[in-house]
């Protein structure tokens, strides 16, 4: 009788051993998949032409020794440089104003309460829905009424179309979260409803807030549309549009170049969304659910 | 009907919270359970009492098999079932909050452990049908959670439990989420049931009013260790230590220092002397300081001498007893002899003032010869 | 404050009562809700007004003028651009595209997406590191990543066809075409697509997944039921709003693309994989016909509204 009971006990060790054993592999098996392309592309990156331009050559190995000459080349003799430094500061430029008009916006639907909040919410998120493939044409003559075609000013005027409705979503949903009490309780203590706000409430969805700049850099980023249909000359570009057209000649591709552009914007990118993932995961869970 | 049994359980959780890259320096693991031995009758109602933090629920969900022991065995009708995960254990348990699947009707609540275990559908439902008559729901079948009360819920689970006919019911604290009315009430109808059923019970809760109603044994625990089981007569008249001792019983029994011993007596046996029979009780001065009229009973708080340190404690006279009690003036009081415990400053075990025998909290027997 | 108070809805009780302090009886307007909320709406309000709906409907006037590059005088021409791009096959190959490959990536991506999210709870050594390296597709500008899956797919170097060629699944000197060929061009689209989205609803579908109270899932344990058991009775459907929304923005980030086909295949083989963004932009842009351009990508919305809300709409059904 005891013996049964060993067997089990036997059985089911061997199974939570093969559990872990499944979990493991299939955590590496998705890091793999999802990786692969960015570890070849740094692998590339050093290689040499008479290495890359050759079908028999292992891609993964440096068959001739590594060099560095494209990732200088990147630096030296393409705008990589300007597309980054263009990137970053519209995309901070971009934030600010999302959080400035979405910060408030969402407040207002989440805690306010009208009684056409939830219409509105749903309205947004419709917004959200209109393409950019599909206003790119208007918009790009209205950039040209404006006098900003062929700058990247376009792109800071226009991105935050694309940020503030998933924004203020998202804001809804870490705002909800707080309990109202909070609020309340300073606005007995003798806030207004703006202080209160500003000193009970923006504290505490300070991480969800991190989380939204995150996710629309992100976005802005990533846009490559507008960036293409209102931004010609070099110097103005992105580095989604910049790399790409740069880097392609014709039928030319300075591959290695390009890999390296690739895997040096990514890398940080997802370092610092990995960074703010938690945070990124409540909001989600309140403003999907609920929202 | 199954025997629950563990034996030298330890658990340990570690204080590092999940693998983090940064390690903490020293890092301490707790000991949720520290050495326990228990083992139940057949058919018994036993319930694990303590405060928070005692381990009592880390206890009852190792029996589950949602904790595997660090050290030690658990063993379910007379089998070693560490190791095997809940379902090898045929044990149904009761959660606090009745984890009730809230996208199921009741029917698909209660039927889910036997289509799990693979049961035909025609068995199934009567065997649903079965429970929930038992338990007076059977009105509820096609409800959903969200439409039931927090009493119907809790039957929903006593039923999903039921089902089953498992080895042990485990239960975790089921009737701290009802309405204090309803707590008695549903105490009554749970011991009914058990008894109508009589399934192995364990039974968690911080509420020792519960306990003492529901429980057949009452394992009084504190921080992880198992401090005294005994039926609820004996955890009342004859504590362990100063721990059960004070923890069982509203108000708690009063503790009286005197050279290294602590002697204790319960509110209810401390009267005024004229309530007592002269020749059997250790005569002390109360001097009062208020009085609380308690349904019928007056408690009487104030500072005692004459038994040992100046030390306030609280009198209990029913309304039998009408001796005028004025607050701010002394009074004679005195408590049967019979009615004294002793404990030993520095452990807080009890001993008997006579030998000095120290007494052994897990099993209740007596060891002679050892020093308190 | 220089702002001038908007007039609320109507005198809202609900508002003069929340508002109220005890410092002045005149309140200030920090405290009148009706007015505070529309001020905070406002920027934003007409900021997309401006700049998502004026632009629609001028798209919508675009469609049905004679508007191009060369000549930007504006001329009523009626349905003119639509009758001409019904005529086009390639406008209906796009429109099938678009649909095809929004369709099999979206439940590619679900499907992905929730194993991933599994894998993404889970505990385990090294948990940052394969969060980070999961993260990647994602947040990398759907450019570059498409230039990357260029190279990969290369019709002569390609490194995948490389290591077919050493397992022996390939004759030496031979390629896929990945690119090049119909079927597996739009194969590779598709596959594109779905690496650079299943992070995305990995990552939303985690969320539903940690608020699975952890209860119901002992509770099940208990109960008898096994690991696949558990997943199709009790996980899934309690996540099945969360799954709901990635698939909604799976479709999304699928069907509004545009990067990915430009790079990629640039529409090729002979339109193979053109969908209705990259079409919309060559006929628009390139081609400078601006009104055919937008009527092209006007069909856009409408299917998309479509989807949208008969997800949302299963989603709030699914409340309980």
């Amino acid at each position: 009788m005891a013996s049964r009971t060993e067997a089990l006990r036997r059985r089911y060790a061997r199974r939570r051993v093969g559990g872990r054993i499944g979990v493991y592999a299939a955590a590496v098996l998705a890091a793999f998949l999802c990786a692969m392309p960015f570890l070849w592309s740094l692998i590339t990156t050093f290689k040499q032409n008479r290495d890359l331009y050759n079908p028999r050559n292992n891609p993964f190995l440096y068959n001739r020794p590594a060099t560095p000459d494209h990732l200088l080349y990147l630096f030296d003799r393409t705008a990589f440089g300007a597309f980054v430094w263009n990137t970053l500061w519209v995309g901070l430029i971009v934030v600010a104003i999302t959080l400035l008009l979405a910060l408030p916006a969402a407040y207002a639907l989440a805690r306010l309460d009208r009684p056409w909040a939830s219409w509105f919410g749903v309205a947004i998120f419709l917004v959200y829905l209109v393409p950019p493939s599909l206003l790119f044409l208007s918009l790009s003559r209205m950039v040209v009424l404006i006098g900003l075609q062929d700058s990247t000013w376009s792109l800071v005027l226009v991105y935050p179309t694309i940020t503030i409705p998933v924004s203020v979503w998202l804001l809804i949903g870490f705002l909800k979260a707080i309990p109202r009490d909070i609020e309340e309780q300073a606005m007995v203590d003798g806030y207004s409803r703006v202080g209160a706000f500003w000193r009970a409430v923006a504290p505490l969805v300070g991480p969800g807030i991190v989380a939204v700049i995150v996710f629309a850099f992100t976005l802005t980023a990533s846009e490559s549309i507008y960036a293409l249909a209102f931004v010609s000359p070099t110097g103005e570009k992105v580095v989604s549009t910049g790399v790409p057209t740069e880097l392609i000649r014709g039928d030319v591709f300075f591959w290695q170049s390009l890999q390296a552009a690739t895997v040096l914007v990514a890398l940080p990118i997802a370092a610092l969304f990995n960074l703010f993932l938690d945070r990124f995961v409540t909001g989600f869970t309140m403003g999907a659910v609920k929202g | 009907m199954a025997v629950v049994e563990v034996r030298n359980l330890v658990k340990e959780f570690d204080s590092r919270l999940g693998r983090r890259r940064w390690r903490r320096a020293g890092g301490t693991a707790v000991r949720a359970i520290d050495g326990v031995s228990l083992a139940t009758t057949e058919g018994e109602y036993l319930v694990l009492l303590g405060p928070s933090g005692c381990g009592k629920t880390t206890l009852l969900r190792t029996i589950a098999g949602l904790e595997q022991p660090t050290e030690g065995d658990v063993l379910i009708d007379g089998e070693v079932v560490t190791g095997l995960p809940p379902r090898a254990r045929r044990v149904a348990m009761v959660f606090q909050s009745y984890a009730l699947y809230p996208h199921k009707t009741v029917q698909g609540n209660i039927v889910f452990p036997l289509r799990a275990a693979g049961m035909p559908a025609e068995e199934r439902n009567q065997r649903a049908l079965w429970a929930a008559e038992l338990l007076g729901i059977a009105h509820l079948l096609q409800r959903r959670p969200r439409q039931l009360s927090g009493g119907e819920r809790q039957r929903v689970a006593l039923a999903r439990a039921l089902v089953r006919q498992p080895q042990a019911f485990l239960l975790d604290e089921p009737l701290s989420n009802l309405d204090a009315k309803l707590r008695a009430s549903a105490r009554d109808e749970l011991k009914r049931f058990q008894g109508e059923v009589g399934t192995t019970t364990v039974y968690v809760t911080h509420d020792q009013v519960e306990a003492m109603g529901l429980g057949d044994r009452i394992a009084v625990m504190s921080e992880g260790t198992v401090r005294q089981v005994g039926p609820p007569v004996e955890v009342y008249d004859d504590p362990a230590d100063t721990f059960v001792a004070t923890f069982i019983g509203s108000p708690p029994m009063n503790l009286v220092r005197r050279d290294g011993t602590l002697v204790g007596f319960r509110p209810e046996h401390l009267l005024p002397t004229g309530a007592l029979n002269a020749d059997d009780r250790t005569e002390l001065s109360l001097s009062v300081d208020r009085i609380e009229y308690l349904s019928g009973d007056r408690h009487v708080y104030g500072t005692v001498t004459g038994i040992g340190e100046a030390t306030r404690v609280v009198a209990r006279l029913p309304a039998t007893v009408d001796t005028p009690i004025t607050a701010g003036t002394g009074h004679p009081f005195a408590v049967a002899r019979s009615r004294l415990r002793y404990f030993d400053a520095a452990t807080g075990l009890r001993r008997d003032a006579a030998n000095g025998s120290s007494r052994d909290a897990a099993t209740g027997s007596s060891r002679d010869g050892e020093a308190g | 404050m220089a702002i001038r108070e908007a007039p609320p809805a109507a005198t809202d009780p609900a508002a003069t009562a929340a508002g109220r302090t005890t410092r002045s009886t005149r309140r200030s307007l920090a405290d009148r809700d009706g007015a505070l909320a529309w001020i905070f709406l406002l920027p934003s309000v007409v900021y997309i007004l401006a700049l998502v709906a004026v632009p629609f409907f001028l798209a919508i006037g675009f469609a049905l003028s004679d508007v191009t590059a060369g000549d930007a005088s504006y001329d009523y021409v009626g349905l003119d651009n639509f009758r001409a791009i019904f005529d086009d096959p390639v406008f209906w190959r796009s429109l099938g595209n678009t649909l095809l490959f929004t369709g099999v990536s979206m439940v590619l991506i679900v499907v992905l997406g929730k194993v991933l999210a599994n894998i993404l709870v889970a505990d385990f050594r090294g948990k940052w590191v394969v969060r980070f390296l999961v993260l990647l597709p994602w947040t990398t500008p759907a450019t570059l990543a498409a230039v990357s899956w260029l190279w990969l797919l290369d019709s002569i170097y390609s490194p995948i066809d490389w290591v077919l060629r050493q397992l022996g699944f390939l004759g030496p000197e031979q390629n896929m075409y990945w690119l090049g060929e119909p079927g597996l061009a739009m194969g590779s689209v598709i596959a594109v697509h779905v690496w650079r989205l299943t992070p995305l609803a990995a990552v939303i579908i985690t969320a539903g997944l940690v608020a699975i109270p952890k209860d119901l899932d002992e509770a099940a344990r208990v109960d008898g039921a096994g690991f696949w058991r558990r997943m199709f009775e009790v996980t899934i459907p309690m996540t099945l709003p969360v799954i709901a929304v990635s698939a909604l923005f799976g479709a999304i980030f699928t069907f509004t693309d545009m990067a990915v086909v430009d790079v990629l295949t640039n529409g090729g083989p002979n339109n193979a994989t053109q969908v209705l963004t990259s079409w919309a932009f060559l006929r628009g842009i390139d081609g400078g016909d601006v009104g055919q351009g937008a009527a092209i990508a006007l069909f856009l919305f409408p299917l998309l509204l479509a989807a949208a809300i008969a997800i949302l709409r299963s989603v709030r059904r699914m409340e309980f």
